[in-house]
């Protein structure tokens, strides 16, 4: 059992956990994930590590409510358990010096990003960090990411906040000041149309990009081969040969297409679930 | 006992093993066969002939004691009778479920030359089942040693292993990376020939002994076999983490929606319980024709698995002819019986799908029994120009597992071979690296509950011997 320690509401879709998981707060690093399980009928949910604090054993996730599960797990509470909780799972980022690196995030992207940025500036780099979502109340972690950047950029869909339109719009506008010599990587991790938006802006000016892939999942062990997807021609699992892939390789087709795989099943638990919580509870 | 002489006229068969009726079961995940009763085990029991050079346990990977645990079950000391069954073999309520006895000890069996063997496995099931409903007796456990030992991986090898070393007074500490322990026993075989309530009471008996384990614990992630026994303080680390990647056939379209590898098909149903969709929240899709590509138990499994998901149709498309099949026979019997269908001599080319990325159909092309290979077995040979396409929505991919990467990749100085399986000495479980030992699936391949059983048992002798003498 897995203690939540925190929680905090970033708008009424978005919200923060600290949980209590010493062994993975002692060796996760930027980019990886962990898999948590709610109760025993739970799923399997794979969520990225946004932070980690290895004195104090914890782990922190932020998460965007989009069906049964993550539902669920945002009706839970600070003193609440979570029943299983493994990692930290995937590769971690490869992080080096290569200059200036460009982080993009969208929406509820932000918090993977924020390791990774971090991580980079902190090996010297230059990081250059753009944030944006669809409006201002989906926005969350401004401060931490304006620490963990060496200059930070942000955007809203709607302009309801800074400036109007989508990260890959800031994305080219720095691409075109700076001079795409001067940017050699780009890491770009949000929703998928953003991610093959980005992939395929930074295609054009042949900057490396990693993409960070949210391929659905079971075990996050390379046992099952759900997450399966294909990049560079090569059939590759996303739980233990990435997440992190060169965004210019993956097939974005194939990627939207295994996502939707469960959706009827995925509006039929949601309907279960409202239909047992309005009979008094799920039991 | 009362008519000994009547006895000398043996039955030639088997008492037969109750099952649930075919068509019912097919729709349902309650376990197929449903166990001998005890006038049944006895009389099963007195047709042993009690041979002196007992032909049956030279067939048994770990020598199970079987005339004289059978003689006892004829004579109704069925707790005598798992005792003796346990000095060899630690999980007999599942090996007398899933052993392919007919190549193992019944093969062996003297009745066997004339009439039918000896049930034996049936027999052990009995009485394992009979001790598990009775309630187990844990076993003595020897005064602490001061030595710790890690079990990497909760499926039979690791269970076993972690046993006998905890009952040679070690500290066990098992890590698995599941939620739940018993490996493949929990997410590969299903509930309907190996209940889960079966194999957690093995687990809860090895708690019993002291052993801990520590579910949601990946090494290789987590922490590393070097730092479990640098940092942890663990003076001897044992790897059985079986054979848990699944291969592909590598053909087009197999990344379609509507294609499983046999692992996410069967973890989807057993161990996350999709089966019982929308109150687990796993969900799994299954279509209306299914073909499960492969000939072994997991093949099996899968193509019965996908009839009582709903399928109408469930199909095993193998490369080879019925002989060939690696199933147990049972097992094969069974799924004919709950009316899977069996396309023989049979591969596919091509998985097909519509614009949305779903399956509807699959390319295959027809083989021929060629000359005998140095094995003996005829080869199939592709007869050139005899494609067609096999009207399906979902496959399942049931060819064959390797060992799982992540321990390998991550211990130093650890020798494997060309497949990535981690080389150990067959009599000792030792490896290339001092204090690690290995066993099960992860060092012979994709193999057998009893062998991979046999191989922890070995490893925790050895190991017990390095530490009393570290
Ligand atoms: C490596 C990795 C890291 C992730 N990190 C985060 C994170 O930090 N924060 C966050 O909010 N989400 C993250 N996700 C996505 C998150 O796992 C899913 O949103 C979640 O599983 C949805 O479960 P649900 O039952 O609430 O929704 P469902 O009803 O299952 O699904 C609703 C929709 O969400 C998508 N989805 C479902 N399951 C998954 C899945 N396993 N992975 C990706 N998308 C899925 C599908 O498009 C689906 O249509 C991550 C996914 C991966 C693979
Ligand atoms: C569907 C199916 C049906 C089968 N039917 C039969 C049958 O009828 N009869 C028969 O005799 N055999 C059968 N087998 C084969 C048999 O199950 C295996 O040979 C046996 O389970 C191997 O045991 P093992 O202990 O080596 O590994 P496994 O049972 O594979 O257990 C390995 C465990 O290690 C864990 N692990 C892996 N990596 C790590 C890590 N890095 N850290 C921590 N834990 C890890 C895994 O999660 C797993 O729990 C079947 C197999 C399958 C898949
Ligand atoms: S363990 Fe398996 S092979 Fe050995 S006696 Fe029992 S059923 Fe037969
Ligand atoms: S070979 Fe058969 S008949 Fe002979 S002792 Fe063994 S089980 Fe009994
Ligand atoms: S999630 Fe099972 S192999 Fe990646």
């Amino acid at each position: 059992m897995f203690k939540i320690l925190e929680k905090q509401v970033h708008s009424p879709v978005i919200k923060q956990f600290v949980v209590e998981a010493p062994r993975v707060a002692k060796s996760c690093k930027a980019g990886q994930f962990i898999i948590l399980q709610i109760n025993e009928e739970g799923e399997r949910i794979p969520l990225t590590i946004a932070d980690f604090d290895r004195e104090k054993g914890t782990i922190t996730i932020v998460f965007q409510e989009v069906g049964k599960s993550t539902i669920q797990l945002g009706e839970m509470e600070a003193g609440d358990y979570i029943k299983d909780f493994v990692g930290p799972l995937g590769e971690p980022t490869h992080i080096e010096n290569v200059g200036t690196v460009v982080c993009v995030a969208g929406g509820v992207g932000i918090a993977p990003v924020h390791p990774i940025a971090r991580a980079f500036k902190e090996a010297g780099n230059h990081v250059i960090g753009i944030m944006g979502a669809r409006s201002k109340d989906l926005l969350f972690w401004e401060d931490k990411m304006a620490a963990a950047c060496s200059e930070l950029h942000v955007t809203t869909d709607d302009g309801s906040y800074v400036r109007q339109g989508f990260v890959t719009d800031v994305l080219k506008d720095i691409i075109e000041e700076k001079g795409k010599e001067n940017i050699p990587l780009v890491v770009a991790i949000g929703p998928q149309p953003m991610m093959r938006a980005a992939a395929n802006l930074t295609k054009e000016y042949d900057i490396k990009t990693i993409v960070s892939l949210n391929a659905l999942m079971v075990d996050g062990t390379g046992m099952c081969g759900c997450c399966r997807i294909s990049v560079g021609g090569e059939t590759k699992f996303v739980c233990v040969d990435g997440p992190d892939f060169d965004g210019h390789q993956v097939n974005w087709a194939e990627l939207a297409l295994r996502q939707v795989y469960f959706k009827s099943e995925e509006q039929l638990a949601l309907e279960y679930r409202e239909c047992t919580c309005r009979n008094g509870g799920a039991e | 006992m009362a008519d000994e002489k009547a006895k000398k006229t043996i039955d030639p068969k088997k008492h037969e093993m109750p099952v649930q009726d075919a068509k019912e079961r097919a729709h349902n995940f309650e376990e197929v066969a449903l166990g001998y009763d005890e006038e049944t085990a006895v009389a099963e029991a007195q047709r042993c002939l009690q041979c002196k050079n007992e032909p049956c346990r030279k067939g048994c990977p770990v020598q199970v004691f079987i005339p004289q645990f059978i003689k006892m079950v004829a004579e109704r000391d069925f707790d005598g009778a798992i005792k003796k069954i346990k000095e060899k073999n630690a999980l007999p309520a599942v090996c007398g479920r899933v052993c392919p006895q007919e190549n193992q000890c019944e093969k062996y069996c003297t009745l066997g030359k004339k009439f039918e063997p000896v049930g034996i496995g049936r027999l052990e099931r009995f009485c394992a089942d009979r001790e598990l409903k009775m309630g187990v007796t844990v076993p003595e456990v020897a005064p602490p040693t001061g030595k710790k030992v890690a079990v990497v991986g909760s499926g039979p090898s690791g269970l076993t292993c972690a046993s006998d070393l905890a009952k040679k007074g070690h500290e066990v500490t098992i890590f698995e990376a599941l939620h739940v322990a018993g490996g493949v026993l929990m997410y590969g075989i299903p509930q309907f020939r190996l209940p889960k309530e079966v194999v957690q009471a093995e687990v809860e008996n090895l708690k019993k002994l002291g052993v801990k384990i520590e579910v949601n614990s990946v090494v290789g992630k987590f922490s590393t076999v070097d730092e479990l026994m640098e940092e942890e303080g663990f003076d001897a680390v044992y790897i059985g983490t079986g054979a848990g990647l699944p291969y592909f056939m590598g053909i087009p379209g197999e990344n379609a929606c509507g294609v499983y590898s046999a692992n996410e098909f069967l973890t989807r149903t057993n161990l996350m319980k999709a089966y019982l969709f929308p109150k687990y929240d796993t969900p799994i899709k299954v279509g209306k024709k299914v073909a499960v590509l492969g000939g072994g138990n997991v093949a099996m499994d899968g193509a019965r698995t996908a009839l009582r998901l709903g399928a109408e149709e469930s199909h095993i498309v193998y490369r080879r002819s019925h002989e060939e099949l690696p199933a147990r026979k049972e097992e094969a019997e069974h799924a004919e019986e709950e009316g899977v269908i069996f396309d023989l001599l049979t591969s596919p080319v091509e998985i097909l799908s519509n614009e949305d990325g779903w399956v509807t159909g699959m390319k295959c092309i027809k083989y021929e029994l060629g000359e005998p290979d140095a094995s003996g077995r005829r080869s199939p040979i592709p007869i050139p120009g005899s494609e067609f396409i096999m009207d399906v929505d979902t496959v399942v991919v049931a060819i064959g597992q390797g060992p799982n990467p992540l321990v390998p990749r991550t211990t130093k100085g650890l020798e494997l071979n060309k497949n990535g399986n981690i080389v150990a000495n067959l009599e000792t479980g030792a490896t290339s690296k001092q204090g690690v030992y290995a066993g099960g699936d992860v060092v012979t391949g994709a193999a057998t509950v009893i062998l991979a059983m046999g191989a922890g048992r070995t490893a925790a002798d050895s190991i017990h011997e390095y530490l009393t003498n570290k």
